[in-house]
């Protein structure tokens, strides 16, 4: 079936966007609450606890995202666990984001000078009250700028998972060009939706940064 | 019963002793000043004090509170034990009024009508007042200073410490740090300043204390240590000092 590339084609692409934009979101928000969790016990958990997410950590930055989602997708469906493939790319997705934002995150948490921690416990704030008034408040400052540019990496990534079969901007592309044979049309189209999605996001990630770099210097 | 006691108060950092043995007394109402070289133990000592730093031996009671190796109900000590620091450590992401209410807030559950009340009362008393809404970093560093010194004051301490409060001010900002401490002196604050400003441990300390080598080398009525002190080592010291 043969079609040439027209307002349809753009219709498709746009739902496949969405599903990009989506699945964006689904591992943002995973890897977000898992990410947070994970940098608090690397920055301030017992000391094993520290070593396993470190390793964590390790691990997975230096898997290629690729292989995380064969392993989610054919792997686990080996052992006996089916995923769809949405499912086996937020899966996935979420542990790369986690590991990445719990590295960005846990930094953000020791850049806060020493000399805070020991104000906020001279006035007799306990563990809890420290992090949640002082620290974090801080941290999440500085975390702003590099979080939202991570976002654009996520963003872009999930077009990894156009290789498990998930119908995401990427793969709509991909299909879409089989139908009509014009790559050029297809996939600067698919281009500029994700150029769409990721320039804001920079644009905005930058202003953060320079708001940051404005403010105290201390 | 004294406002605070140390006894025998024993700290190294791995095998490197730091204090070898403190004693000291401090009365309601004191303000001692301690004096010595970097390196003599007086910041590790103060810091001792409200548990910012660990120690091995010996014992520390403070406004009521003891505080020994197992470091148990710290928090309740640190409610009466009010510390300011050379670089103030104020909460660059919280207003001037937010630094001093935080803890009044969150630590003793006071409401805001009376949070507010707190608030002015102390910046008032550091000469501060219309700066309630400002930022720290709108500040000076003495108005920081003065803004730590509110902070500190809206908890209601027994006894406050000052570790090296003016070493990271020019000089024509001391002075207004100095001022706003020797007017808490004059209203019966017990204090421990640890100082580089020897004329005003002079002036203002009814007691001082010299340290040495991790000890206590020397102690007694201002007047009576800096116009005749016994020790080599203090005398040396105060000479240096005047050059």
């Amino acid at each position: 079936m043969i079609q040439s590339f027209g307002w349809q084609s753009v219709q498709f692409l746009f739902h496949g966007l969405i599903w990009t934009v989506g699945l964006s979101v689904c591992t943002f928000v995973c890897g977000g609450i898992f990410g947070l969790i994970f940098a608090l016990a690397r920055a301030l958990g017992p000391r094993w606890l520290q070593l396993i997410v470190a390793g964590y950590i390790q691990l997975v930055q230096a898997t290629p995202l690729l292989i995380l989602i064969f392993l989610a997708f054919y792997g686990l469906s080996f052992a006996g666990f089916y995923f769809p493939p949405l499912a086996a790319a937020a899966i996935s997705l979420s542990i790369y984001a986690t590991a990445f934002l719990a590295d960005i995150w846990r930094g953000c948490i020791e850049a806060i000078p020493r000399t805070q921690w020991e104000a906020a416990d001279a006035l007799a704030l306990s563990r809890i009250q420290r992090l949640r008034y002082v620290i974090l408040p801080q941290a999440f400052r500085i975390a702003l700028g590099p979080t939202v540019g991570f976002m654009v990496q996520i963003v872009k990534n999930t077009s990894v998972t156009a290789l498990i079969g998930f119908v995401e901007l990427t793969r709509a592309g991909q299909l879409l060009n089989n139908m009509t044979f014009q790559p050029f049309h297809v996939f600067l189209t698919v281009a500029a939706f994700y150029f769409a999605v990721c320039y804001p996001l920079s644009w905005w990630s930058e202003k953060l940064k320079e708001r940051k770099s404005a403010g105290p210097a201390h | 019963m004294p406002a605070l006691r140390i006894e025998n108060l024993k700290k190294s950092y791995g095998t490197v002793p730091v204090l070898k043995g403190i004693n000291l007394a401090v009365e309601n109402g004191d303000v001692v000043a301690v004096i010595g070289r970097s390196g003599s133990g007086k910041s590790t000592m103060l810091r001792c004090i409200n548990g910012l730093e660990p120690f091995q031996e010996g014992s520390i009671v403070v406004a009521g509170h003891r505080l020994d190796q197992s470091r148990a109900n710290l928090r309740d000590l640190r409610k009466e034990v009010g510390m300011v620091f050379q670089s103030y450590n104020l909460f660059p992401h919280l207003s001037v009024a937010e630094n001093i209410m935080l803890a009044p807030r969150v630590v003793k559950g006071l409401p805001r009508d009376q949070r507010e009340l707190l608030v002015r009362d102390v910046l008032s008393r550091v000469g501060l007042a219309e700066k309630a809404s400002a930022y720290p970093d709108e500040l000076s560093g003495g108005q920081q200073q003065r803004v730590a010194i509110a902070r500190s004051l809206a908890m209601k301490p027994k006894v406050m410490l000052f570790d090296e409060v003016t070493s990271a001010l020019d000089p024509e900002l001391t002075g207004e740090v100095l001022k706003t401490i020797a007017e808490l002196a004059e209203a019966g604050m017990t204090m421990v300043l640890v100082t580089h400003e020897m004329g005003f441990a002079r002036r203002v300390a009814t007691r001082t204390v010299f340290m040495h080598e991790g000890k206590i080398w020397e102690e007694g009525p201002s007047a009576q240590i800096f116009a005749h002190p016994a020790t080599p080592e203090l005398r040396s010291f105060i000479a240096t000092d005047l050059k």
